[in-house]
């Protein structure tokens, strides 16, 4: 009980406890904890309250049982430090790639005083992060010019600009190509050996949730539960090689085991 | 420019003037009498011999319309931003709306009339009336559309709901605030028809009563046209001002489903 995000015994029910049984009854005694600096992967069928799990953390929603502690601090409003991506971009069609790169940076404190008098600075700052994903010279594009794979990109790079403590994926690799997700991998893995930020990330690809992250988490179909904690072992750096030996199929395999059980 | 684009550009001026071609046969042939159906020609010719009469009354008509509708636009704006900044504001609020709308402005006219009494300032309000409805609307539409997934990464970034409109709501609310514009515009003008045609010494609603009292048919239609003309102006004016300030809305294919 001494990590950066710790869940105890959380029960979440939409439409609040007074809608009773017709509420949704998303997630139900659910425990977790994540590490400072930790790469955390939840995995689970559809419809499990993965999602929720997200919003638990970051304030976005309160439990009606347990308790939700992120950095030390109990969650009762949301978090301040967190940078989120989706699956879909949600970026602003008005906005250039720069200009919704610095979005949260007008947002969160002590930026947000200081941007004006900072502002080269900053845009210098966004512009090595766009490079950084590759997208270096497209920050005067506007994102409907861009690519599927590269809006996604730029929503990373949204959700890190302000260098935040806790970086929250919610499938964030769900609509692109195998090609581009192998890709966007290597940056996120990058991400995270270079800058020790703590990060969750949900998905359904069980191969993209053991080639990034430290532990796995399998959780079990509504109301979600934590099924399965397993400690991904392979060294680190990890290159995506690592994904054809027969170890890595061995994790993945045994997960898929779990999933299925899950569903049942 | 291509063939086709060349056409396209030459389409709105040949069908309107087909329409007038095969009215003015139609009329010849069928041998319609012209206190049924005047043609073209004798429109044109009331257009001409009441020139002064319908340029005044059509700026009389076009200064209550502008009028109303820029309350309209102050006012819808202003309930708009209101209506969807809160949930319980908008749920208060918008049955009431819906009854107003429904309520059809020639039976308000009277009332105003006994506050107000005839002429400009119940043709102002009629305006007003008939055509904030969609400019609220549509404001209201933009701000509620938020994709809640973006409102989730503002507000794990200490977003109060003030940034949130300020950022993300106001400027994604301008396409459709601008799009309700063209709307409401050819709606004042209905509106202030309305009241001219029953409360009023004056406006073009006013004219096209008196020519039909004294049957001079042409002079209707022409009032008619002089109207249409006002109206495809206008809308026309809305529509450059809707690309001008949001491009980007038509560019980026937003909200256009
Ligand atoms: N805002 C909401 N109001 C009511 N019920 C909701 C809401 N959001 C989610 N739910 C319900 O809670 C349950 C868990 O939803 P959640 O979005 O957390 O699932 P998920 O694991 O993320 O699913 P997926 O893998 O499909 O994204 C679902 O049954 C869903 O219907
Ligand atoms: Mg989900």
């Amino acid at each position: 009980m001494s990590g950066f995000i710790d869940l105890h015994g959380v029960s979440h029910r939409y439409g609040g406890i007074q809608a009773g049984p017709e509420g949704v009854l998303a997630v139900e005694d659910l425990t977790i904890s994540v590490g400072r600096g930790e790469f955390a992967a939840v995995v689970g069928p559809s419809g499990c309250g993965k999602s929720t799990l997200m919003k638990l953390v970051t304030g976005l929603q309160f439990p009606y049982a347990g308790s939700v502690t992120v950095g030390g601090e109990k969650v009762s409003q949301p978090v301040k430090i967190a940078g989120m991506a989706f699956q879909a971009p949600t970026l602003l069609p008005w906005r250039t790639t720069l200009e919704n790169l610095l979005l949260p940076l007008e947002i969160v404190q002590p930026h947000r005083s200081e941007l004006r008098r900072k502002k080269s600075e900053y845009v210098a700052r966004a512009e090595k992060l766009l490079a950084s994903v590759g997208l270096g010279g497209f920050g005067a594009k506007y994102p409907w010019q861009l690519s599927g794979g590269m809006q996604q990109r730029t929503s990373l790079c949204r959700a890190l600009i302000h260098e935040p403590q806790l970086l929250m994926l919610d499938e964030p690799f769900g609509a692109l190509d195998a090609f581009t997700r192998e890709e966007l991998w290597c940056v996120i893995r990058d991400l995270h050996a270079a800058r020790k930020i703590t990060i969750v990330l949900v998905t359904h690809d069980l191969r993209e949730a053991v080639f990034l992250a430290d532990r796995v988490f399998v959780m079990s179909s509504r109301p979600g539960r934590i099924l399965v904690e397993r400690k991904i072992d392979i060294p680190r750096p990890r290159d995506l090689e690592v994904t054809f030996t027969k170890e890595f199929q061995d994790i993945v395999h045994d997960l898929r085991g779990h999933i299925v059980q899950a569903r049942q | 420019m291509t063939r086709a684009n060349m056409l396209i550009r030459l389409a709105p001026w040949l069908f309107t003037i087909g329409l007038f071609v095969i009215w003015e046969g139609a009329v010849r042939i069928f041998q319609i009498p012209e206190f049924f159906l005047p043609p073209p020609t004798a429109v044109a010719k009331a257009f001409y011999e009441y020139w002064p009469a319908i340029y005044r009354n059509s700026l009389i008509t076009l200064e209550a319309t502008l009028v109303g509708f820029a309350l309209a636009v102050g006012f819808g704006l202003a309930l708009g931003l209101v209506i969807g900044w809160s949930r319980t504001i908008y749920a208060g609020i918008y049955p009431l709306m819906i009854g107003f709308n429904a309520i059809p402005k020639v039976a308000v006219v009277p009332i105003l009339v006994l506050w107000f009494g005839i002429g400009f300032v119940p043709a102002v309000l009629t305006a007003f009336l008939i055509s904030f409805f969609p400019i609220v609307v549509n404001v209201a539409t933009g701000l509620a559309t938020i994709e809640p997934e973006l409102e989730d990464v503002l507000k794990a970034l200490g977003a109060s709901k003030l940034d949130i409109m300020r950022k993300v709501g106001i400027p994604r609310s301008l396409p459709y605030f601008f799009g309700s514009l063209k709307i409401a515009i050819t709606l004042a003008f209905v509106g202030t028809v309305i009241s001219e045609s029953i409360a009023s010494n004056y406006g073009i609603g006013n004219l096209m009563l008196q020519a039909q009292a004294q049957f001079q048919v042409p002079l209707i239609f022409a009032g008619l046209v002089a109207l249409a003309v006002e109206g495809i102006v206008m809308y026309w004016l809305m529509a450059i001002l809707e690309t001008r300030m949001t491009g980007w809305a038509q560019r980026s294919g937003f909200a256009q489903n």
